[in-house]
């Protein structure tokens, strides 16, 4: 409703920047990498999800149906349902927080969502949610913008860009101006279920551009309000289609030839197993090779961020500060946040009690989803069969950590090194810390060899990784708040 | 609750010094006294483990940024020893737990967080105390243990799932033993047996393994839900071995038998971090908590439901406990992420029994009171009885037989179960009430009457004048000024007490009723008006001459005037100086309408001695098209009081009747009155009343009710109850998939699913079918259709019915 006269009447159908920018490209005949623009991902064909699920057609359909709120499998639901058995603890828990018993009201669970994933300006989840805020019939006028919200939503948005963007600089101090008794005040429980729906849909935010999800085409959605707020976005693929300047700029990794690539990871990690045991590399060169790591990322895909314009779409109604953005984690010559030590707070031993006493259960589902996420392997790499990709995953799950300035005290980031390539290191930095920016170029520039579902399984572990790498900072100064 | 002699024998010199005595006597058993006090002091960082040597007078402190010895002295602790040492300490020195030695004084053990496992000779003469470093886990150590008799044997549990024991003699690992699953969080050699060490794991388990046998465990049990952080062998009793879990509980588990048997469970308020049993008392152990909880508790396992002893010194969670000394039961020191360090007197221990209210009040289903209580305070009870099978009518015992071993836990209580009475727990006038109430879809005036009139039946005078209270208070003034004037003018310049209202209701139907009514309020002006005694011959007369008997003036009500003439003393006092009626009617009965006469017309009572009502009644009672329904004198105030001038009033009562626990009249009165209250009470009470009325509706399976209140709910929280899992799923009768956007066109087939056999268009609303041939459309069409034939609309010939 706050849609403006003019943009109806002048052009019913909206193009957003990126788009023109596109278009502009395109007519400086500049080749634009076509995406798939049927079927759920732009970058993965069709054909090969729908292989995948023939071999189990029905739990994906039973899951969604079980634990969807239309009992519709979208777009996201299928490409998750590549890996059947993460699909079942992701939306056993997706479920519990969205439509179970629990601190928060329903429609203010779809709200946080769409506050969430409009950080990211991911209009597929925002377009989600707003359908279920739709569905649950009240206080539609919050969805005209968040200024139409309730101030205690909008106290959140603080907590909610920090957690986005920045999760290390949550303080206590945030903690408390959100609970500290007043008019607007939060409950501990209600805080945390907030706050685990808030990384949980910026982490969901990172799979859906890592993925490249396309949007939900609802074609009968011809009618009504809903429309009014759903269907005018300009139906182009956010995801895969700009920034490509940059990406074009970036050099292309592709020199070496891909199968020899593929035997050289092998091979790289059979000697590190082998290593292992004669591994003698001192603390300090621990440590540093932990800052070094850290540092690296930082000059991994920084490109041009200052000339980011906020595109103008439907999304950013939901979205306050808009300038907050990902700043790295490690910047030279100022004064760096702390180490977080993962031994210190562990998401077993410390995030686990606290999540789980304050809002019963959701830290067992969720034990369970890092779990599995963490444990999900078919013994083979590409081609090869048989394969133990512990390595290769601890060292994903880590390095995402590492990006976000949590350490482990037992591990060697010089693995990161050795196990991930400098283009996978690109994408993994893009989609975890500003996913909005992943291109289809990306997705396709690493491990060429290996099958479209064993990267959908490396965005699986990058979302979680950064979903528990949001959960720790949070929890931890939930706690420190606490005592 | 009853407990024989206490440890702590407050205000009891003679025992005192008996335990003075003993204390001496255990100690003397480690070859140094052992005395001092409650005391902490400041660490530098927080502490993740602590240790004692085996003579009791030093402690080890270790953390991520901490290693140091302290010396234990009588007052205070005094620093010995800086273990981290280097400009640079490495991760070596970052320790998740330590060990001192138990016969090796000066050897210690650590476990780092990137892995190794570093033991430390204090004997060294350099700086770096650093001895053997063993880096051959993969990940965080979580556990180092030295066997108990054995110097040279170390043993380890790292995250990566694997134990090794290491000969301190030797480079390497001697065997390693994997555990086949989840991270090791703790091990610990059996106290007892030689070879055995127990284990414990992340995904729940605990194993057994003799520590020859590095190929398999012995044995392995699923001991908690979750991680078991910690196991302690009992000192003393071989077979008992204590875990510790994140789901908040230590077991007990006996290991004796083949099958490891859980014999005691304590549940706790928050995981359980570490556990160690108490030396020198069989039954006791001491507990602390990973997160958010910061004491420490001592439990008798045997009484599992308050902690025997708890120690609130620390600020943050408490990382390490230690007993101070093996054989000592008195000082527990613990180490906390506060970064102090705490010796702890048991003596000075808080005792949470003490502050326990011994007493335990509950009901049951059907109204049963269960009381328990300590013993001595029933004994005098002479009704006591043994505990009759079946009937709960008498109080009932149990009785725990006292252990003379033991001094704490001599608790014996009894327990009585009371039956109430059929009456007094009946709540069949709250379903009834539920029922029979009518909330809205009829004027005000009349849902109050009739819900007066419910109220009446059911014999509840007070609600039942409540409600008659309120539609006089509320009821539209507009209607009220045509009367008013008229009324005035026939009495003359007095002030009315009793003129009549007009009601919205002027038709011949409500005649008998009103008047009926007349009647009655007729009487209740009779206080005001002793001195016109014909007025009440009057009365009677035209009482007679309606007939009515439908009201009874039993002595049902009399509680009701009782209650009444004292709330409205003034009145009472004011009738005394009026000569009471004579007639025969008994006088409570128009008590029960005085308090809708708002407190300022006594007043007006008072100024008009010949007050004249029974004129205007008399007048209402010839043919008028002024029908009241209660002779009050609304003009009254309805002249010059709004109806929110009633509002405080209302609310006030409002709350009494909710604190009263008639949250049912409360919500009642909330709905009937609508917008004339609501504004009144803020929303939250509101939204509390309603939750609970519809939560006891809900209990009472009253669904429609509690339905009905929530639809007449303006709460918005109250209202969106109903907009829960309201989702209904449908197939296509098509494809047989489920629809998943329309429920009448199929996302899949693109085929209208439901088809009206009548008109042939889509039904979306509500569909009508036939259970014989499954055709069917517009609920409508349908009843249309079969009207005037009884063949189904589609043409298959079936013979459709429709009832």
């Amino acid at each position: 409703m706050n849609v403006s006269a003019e943009s109806f009447t002048s052009n019913p159908f909206h193009i957003c920047n990126i788009c023109q920018k596109v278009i502009r490209k395109k007519e400086k005949g500049v080749r634009v990498p076509r995406p798939f623009s049927s079927g759920p991902s732009a970058f993965i064909p069709e054909e090969e999800i729908v292989e995948a699920s023939q071999v189990d057609p029905h739990t994906e359909q039973i899951l969604a149906e079980a634990y969807s709120p239309s009992g519709h499998v979208d777009h996201l639901t299928r490409v998750m349902g590549l890996h059947p058995h993460y699909l079942e603890s992701f939306l056993r828990s997706q479920f519990y927080l969205l439509r179970m018993d629990g601190p928060l009201p329903l429609h203010c669970r779809h709200y946080i969502a769409i506050m969430a994933a409009a950080r990211h300006q991911c209009s597929f989840l925002v377009s989600l949610h707003v359908r279920e805020f739709y569905r649950m019939g009240m206080c539609l006028d919050w969805l005209k913008g968040l200024q139409y919200a309730p101030q205690r939503l909008r106290n959140l948005n603080e907590i909610n860009k920090i957690l986005a963007h920045r999760p290390w600089l949550i303080t206590k101090e945030h903690i408390q101006n959100l609970v500290k008794t007043g008019e607007h005040s939060w409950s501990l429980a209600e805080l945390v279920h907030a706050v685990v729906l808030l990384a949980h849909f910026h982490a969901l935010a990172s799979f859906v551009f890592g993925s490249g999800i396309n949007p939900q085409v609802d074609t009968q959605n011809a009618n009504g309000f809903q429309s009014v707020y759903i269907s005018n976005y300009c139906t182009c693929d956010l995801a895969s289609d700009h920034h490509l300047d940059r990406d074009l700029s970036s050099t292309s990794p592709g020199t070496t030839d891909s199968v020899s690539e593929l035997e050289a990871l092998m091979d790289r990690m059979k000697r590190l197993q082998e290593e292992r045991e004669e591994d003698e590399a001192s603390q300090e060169e621990m440590a540093t090779r932990f800052e070094k790591e850290k540092k690296e990322s930082l000059l991994v895909g920084s490109g041009d961020m200052k000339d980011e314009v906020m595109p103008t779409s439907k999304v950013s109604r939901f979205v306050e500060d808009a300038t907050f953005g990902y700043q790295n984690f490690a910047r030279h010559g100022e004064d760096n946040p702390p180490t977080f030590r993962a031994q210190d707070y562990s998401w077993k031993d410390h995030g686990f009690s606290l999540v789980n006493r304050l809002y019963s259960d959701i830290g067992l589902l969720l034990d369970d989803k890092f779990r599995t996420a963490c444990d999900l392997t078919y013994y083979n790499m590409a081609s090869h069969e048989d394969v133990d990709t512990t390595m290769l995953r601890r060292a994903l799950f880590n390095y995402v950590h590492c990006m976000y300035g949590i350490r482990y005290d037992d591990y060697d980031y010089g693995e990161v090194n050795q196990l991930l390539e400098r283009s996978l290191k690109v994408y993994i930095k893009t989609v975890t810390c500003y996913p909005e920016r992943t291109t289809r170029r990306m997705y396709d520039s690493y491990w060429r060899q290996f099958r479209h579902s064993e990267k959908v399984h490396v965005n699986l572990l990058l979302m979680e990784a950064r979903m528990q790498a949001e959960l720790l900072y949070a929890l931890r100064a939930i706690t420190r708040y606490m005592t | 609750m009853h407990f024989g002699q206490r440890e702590r024998p407050r205000g009891l010199p003679l025992l005192f010094g008996a335990m003075e005595k003993m204390s001496r006597v255990t100690t003397a058993l480690g070859s140094s006294a052992i005395s001092g006090r409650t005391m902490f002091c400041h660490l530098d960082a927080p502490a993740n483990a602590i240790s004692v040597c085996r003579d009791a007078t030093q402690v080890v402190v270790a953390g991520r940024n901490i290693f140091k010895i302290y010396g234990l002295e009588e007052e205070q602790f005094v620093e010995k020893l800086n273990l981290r040492v280097g400009r640079k300490p490495s991760l070596n020195f970052s320790c998740a737990d330590v060990m001192w030695h138990q016969m090796e004084e000066n050897l210690l053990a650590t476990a780092a967080t990137n892995g190794a496992v570093v033991t430390w000779n204090l004997g060294k003469p350099s700086r770096n105390k650093q001895d053997q470093l063993f880096t051959e886990h993969k990940r965080t150590v979580n556990k180092v243990c030295f066997h108990p008799t054995e110097v040279y044997m170390l043993l380890s549990g790292s995250q990566d799932g694997y134990m090794k024991c290491f000969d301190l003699r030797k480079k390497e690992s001697v065997s390693t033993f994997s555990g086949q699953s989840e991270s090791v969080r703790d091990v610990q050699f059996s106290m007892k047996d030689y070879f055995t060490f127990a284990a414990s794991f992340e995904n729940g388990n605990v194993q057994l393994w003799d520590i020859r046998r590095p190929d398999r465990y012995e044995r392995m049990f699923t001991a908690h839900t979750g991680p078991v952080f910690c196991c302690d062998w009992h000192p003393d009793d071989r077979g008992w071995l204590a875990t510790g879990g994140r789901d908040k509980m230590v077991k007990v588990w006996d290991m004796t038998t083949n099958r490891a048997k859980e014999i005691y469970c304590v549940q706790t308020i928050a995981s359980v971090a570490r556990v160690k049993w108490r030396p020198e008392r069989k039954w006791h152990l001491a507990t602390c908590s990973m997160m958010v909880d910061h004491n420490i508790y001592v439990w008798d396992v045997r009484r599992p439901f308050i902690p025997f002893a708890t120690f609130e010194e620390h600020k943050d969670v408490t990382t390490g406990i230690v007993w101070r000394h093996q054989h000592d039961p008195y000082f527990l020191l613990s180490g906390s992420k506060d970064s102090t360090l705490y010796q702890h007197m048991f003596k000075d221990a808080s005792r949470p029994v003490d502050r326990a209210n011994p007493e335990g009040l509950c009901f049951g289903l059907f109204g049963d009171l269960a009381f328990a209580a300590k013993e001595s305070l029933i004994s005098g009870d002479t009704n006591r009885k043994p505990y009759p099978g079946g009937d709960r009518r008498y109080p009932i015992f149990f009785f725990k037989k006292p252990d003379l071993t033991e001094q704490f836990a001599h608790v014996s209580s009894a327990l009585s179960v009371f039956e109430s009475s059929l009456e007094s727990r009946c709540m069949d006038w709250f379903v009834k009430t539920a029922r029979l109430y009518l909330l809205g879809g009829k004027p005000f005036a009349e849902l109050c009457d009739h819900n007066a009139k419910v109220a009446k039946e059911l014999n509840r005078p007070q609600v039942s004048t409540t409600w008659t209270m309120l539609r006089l208070m509320f009821s539209d003034p507009a209607n009220l000024s045509t009367p008013g004037p008229n009324n005035i003018s026939k009495l003359g310049n007095l002030p009315l007490m009793n003129s009549f209202s007009m009601k919205e209701m002027g038709t011949e139907s409500r005649l008998d009723r009103s008047k009926g009514e007349i009647r009655q309020d007729s009487i209740h002006l009779e206080p005001g008006n002793s001195l016109i005694n014909s007025n009440n011959d009057e009365n009677e007369e035209t009482e007679g001459s309606e007939g009515q008997a439908e009201y009874m003036f039993g002595d049902a009500e009399l509680d009701d005037d009782d209650l009444y003439s004292i709330e409205l003393e003034n009145q009472a006092a004011e009738e005394q100086e009026y000569t009471l009626p004579q007639e025969a009617f008994p006088l409570r009965h128009e008590i029960m309408d005085n308090p809708s006469v708002p407190e300022h017309l006594q007043q007006d009572k008072a100024d008009s001695p010949h007050a004249s009502g029974n004129e205007a009644e008399v007048m209402c009672l010839t043919p008028t098209e002024s029908f009241s329904l209660i002779a009050i004198s609304q003009p009254l105030f309805s002249t010059h009081l709004p109806a929110h001038f009633f509002c405080p009033v209302v609310r006030e009562m409002l709350s009494h009747y909710a604190e009263q626990g008639d949250v049912q009249m409360a919500v009642s009165v909330l709905i009937v009155l609508g917008d004339r209250i609501r504004k009144e009470i803020d929303d939250l009470t509101q939204e509390h009343w309603y939750m609970s009325y519809i939560d006891l509706l809900q209990r009472f399976e009253l669904w429609n009710v509690s339905n009905e209140v929530i639809k007449l709910s303006t709460c918005s929280a109250i209202t969106c109850l109903n907009q829960t899992s309201t989702t209904l799923h449908v197939n296509c009768s098509n494809c047989k998939r489920p629809m998943s956007n329309r429920g009448w066109i199929c996302d899949r087939c693109h085929q209208c699913a439901s088809v009206c056999a009548v008109c042939h268009h889509v039904v979306k609303g509500l569909f009508v079918w036939c259970q014989g041939c499954s055709h069917g459309g517009h609920l409508e069409h349908v009843m249309n259709w079969l009207k005037s034939s009884s063949h189904c609309p589609a043409g298959c010939g079936h013979l459709c019915e429709y009832t």
